[in-house]
């Protein structure tokens, strides 16, 4: 049984394609890093993905996609919105009650950001920002997490933590990254991308660093 | 050498409005126009709060009536900005703001008699459709990407809750406070046709003279206004509203027939009223004879009224501004002119252009100077503080060296951004200014009232709002073509 399956897909926007003849399916339980230049499709191979199957899946987009002028506490229990009522969600959204704060704070832990429940996301660094979305994600669970760049903005050694941290709360993992090192140590399966096409597609073990130096250096 | 534009149009502005104040009807018809002006100095100097009691209450029936109003009409905006995208909702909301409080009170009045929720209803009808306007391009404007990350599943509600409204809110919150103190104003203004509120009392003060009651009462509204940021909380607001219901509260008696006769009898043009057989002739010949001698007349006198008072405001406006410019005055300099400012842009329109009249007599002239005075008091401040944005060099000139060469080049597009906003406002008031005396088409509704004859009332009042929503398209071309954008919302 495969999760995503993509066969000779095509997406553009206003007429320009971004994706090109992509074909390739992915199955539970993999771990699977999209590479490739700034541009090359892999956002939006994410997103086509996401449409796929968004139920059960949790998404770190690029951008975080969070609300700047509401807490760490609240943007992490967004990830579980749609387990409550909207009645529910309201008086939270109004004064949580301690049971959810306490729900929340073990993802709050695992990130480095327990003492921030309270501080608005807006008043947090770039790198508290982008784990306030990966405490987000966790705290949605699932089996499938797909994440746009989830440690761009985060230190060499935290970005082993949150890669760990994905890794084990999720069976399937998605990440695109331009950091091949970083990519080589987890995935299980490199899927290169150039110019919206898939230039490869293998697994992972034997590849070195070096090897693709060329396919991001040539044009 | 080709000019730009923007000074094109300063002057097509400026010589329009010259050669229109040639024909316009400015006399000044009072034997001894100066005469009353000691007197109300002497007013605003020694107030009088004698029979503090029934100004408080005036002052409180003001604060409830424009407290509800708000409120309403904000609920409602907040509800109408969701279906903003139809075009119907768009029109609707255009129109019901096209058309005055007071004439909406003069509605009302009509249909529902005088009580309070001829108040209440003057006010969030036509908010309504301001809220819901400004409302639904807050919306628009605001950051989508949070609901990207939303997990599957999530109810609409809940989404909005999350991942809309934390953005929107201050937003909101600002524009809504900002518009009780139009709304105060607006409440003020109601008891000159009626309603409870200080134009009631100010008029019967004005009227006998007693202008260190009239004084009293104004200072008490000026101090509400400019207190407004520290009485206005959120956490209050219930307390406030069912404060004002309880105040307002009066045993009502709908008269059902009335109602129903106000819309299958009263408003129906006359020739359709009684026998059946008028005919498609008598019906065109009445439509004809109003609007040759009703709107037409009316409409042309309120352009030009428009046109003259908009170009007076944007002069105040430039002599005004520097009142609290940092380029121009210290700190204490700026503190009374921003009082100077408060006090004269929180003095309705209607009650300044009242106050002239008794002084200058029946003609456009009163009108003009209320108007400018108002107006360019409320565009002074916002170019003023538009200004103080603006970083000079050190050894920048001084002085009126400074004002030509440094500050006005600078300012110039937001002030005629500014000004070209706020003339559909302009015109609004110089319909309602008609019931005054001028012949805008005001003067015409008010007199089809006086006679009771509310199919003219109604044909006339629909004139006015399709004149206002021309204006107001022709003023977006205008600051499109001129690429002229505003910083702020200002209504």
């Amino acid at each position: 049984m495969t999760l995503f399956k993509l066969a000779g897909t095509h997406v553009g926007y206003h007429g320009v394609s971004v994706l090109k003849d992509i074909t390739l399916s992915i199955d539970p339980g993999e771990k699977v890093a999209l590479v490739g230049p700034s541009g090359a499709g892999k956002s939006t191979l994410l997103s086509t993905l996401y449409q796929q199957r968004g139920e059960g899946t949790a998404l770190v987009p690029q951008e975080y996609a969070l609300v700047k002028n509401l807490s760490v506490f609240h943007n992490v229990y967004m990830g579980r919105l749609n387990r409550h009522s909207a009645l529910t969600n309201l008086l939270t959204l109004i004064h949580p009650l301690k049971k959810q704060i306490a729900s929340v704070q073990p993802m709050l832990m695992e990130v480095g950001l327990e003492e921030k429940s309270n501080t608005p996301v807006g008043e947090l660094s770039g790198g508290q920002q982008q784990r306030t979305a990966v405490a987000r994600a966790l705290y949605q669970g699932g089996d499938v997490v797909l994440a746009d760049e989830p440690v761009s903005s985060i230190d060499p050694v935290q970005s082993r933590t949150v890669l760990n941290l994905l890794h084990s709360h999720f069976n399937t993992v998605v990440l695109a990254m331009h950091d091949i090192p970083l990519a080589l140590d987890f995935a299980e399966r490199l899927i290169g991308l150039r110019d919206g096409r898939v230039l490869f597609d293998r697994p992972s073990g034997g590849i070195v660093a070096e090897d693709l130096d060329d396919f991001f250096l040539s044009t | 050498m080709k000019h730009s534009p923007t000074y094109r149009t300063s002057w097509a502005f400026l010589l329009s409005a010259l050669a229109l104040l040639a024909f316009a009807d400015i006399e000044v018809s009072t034997l001894d126009p100066w005469g009353e002006v000691g007197r109300m100095v002497l007013g605003v100097l020694t107030p009088n709060f004698i029979g503090l009691d029934e100004l408080a209450l005036a002052v409180v029936m003001t604060v409830a009536f424009a407290f509800l109003g708000v409120v309403l009409g904000a609920g409602a905006g907040f509800a109408l900005a969701f279906f903003f995208h139809f075009r119907v909702i768009r029109m609707g909301c255009a129109f019901v703001r096209a058309i005055h409080e007071l004439f909406w009170a003069l509605i009302f009045l009509q249909v529902l008699g005088l009580n309070p929720i001829t108040g209440v209803l003057a006010i969030a009808v036509p908010y309504a459709g301001t809220f819901a306007k400004v409302f639904s391009e807050i919306l628009e404007e605001a950051d989508l990407t949070p609901l990207k990350a939303l997990p599957f599943g999530t109810s609409h509600l809940s989404a909005f809750l999350f991942a809309r409204l934390p953005i929107v809110w201050s937003h909101l919150r600002a524009y809504s406070g900002y518009r009780m103190e139009c709304g105060l104003r607006s409440s003020a203004v109601l008891g000159f046709v009626g309603l409870p509120t200080m134009g009631f009392h100010l008029e019967s003060f004005f009227a006998q003279g007693q202008y260190s009651q009239a004084a009293a009462l104004l200072f008490l509204f000026y101090g509400l206004i400019a207190t407004l940021r520290w009485w206005l909380r959120p956490r209050l607001l219930w307390l406030y509203a069912l404060g004002s219901l309880f105040v307002i509260y009066s045993p009502i008696t709908l008269s059902w027939a009335n109602i129903v006769r106000f819309f299958t009898n009263d408003i129906l043009p006359s020739p359709l009223r009684g026998q059946s057989e008028a005919g498609i002739e008598a019906l065109g010949r009445w439509g004809l004879d109003l609007f040759m001698e009703e709107a037409l007349p009316g409409a042309v006198n309120t352009l030009v009224l428009t046109q003259i008072a908009l170009v007076a405001t944007g002069m105040v406006t430039l002599l005004w501004f520097p009142l609290v410019s940092r380029h121009f005055l210290g700190r204490g300099g700026r503190a009374v002119g921003h009082l100077f400012l408060v006090v004269i842009r929180s003095t309705p329109e209607y009650i300044l252009a009242y106050l002239f009249l008794q002084l200058w007599g029946p003609s456009m002239l009163p009108a003009i100077v209320a108007l400018a005075l108002h107006n360019g008091a409320i565009i002074g401040h916002l170019v003023g503080r538009y200004s103080n944005e603006i970083e000079l060099r050190p050894d920048a000139p001084r002085g009126l060296d400074r004002y030509g060469y440094e500050i006005l080049p600078r300012i110039y597009g937001q002030f005629l951004a500014f000004l070209f906003y706020r003339w559909e406002v302009i015109m609004r008031e110089t319909a309602i200014l008609g019931i005054l005396g001028v012949r805008t088409l005001g003067f015409y509704v008010d007199s089809a009232i006086a006679d009771i004859r509310m199919d003219r009332m109604v044909f006339l009042i629909g004139i006015t709002a399709l004149l206002n929503i021309g204006v107001d398209g022709f003023s977006r071309r205008l600051r499109r073509n001129l690429r002229l954008t505003t910083t702020a919302k200002v209504n």
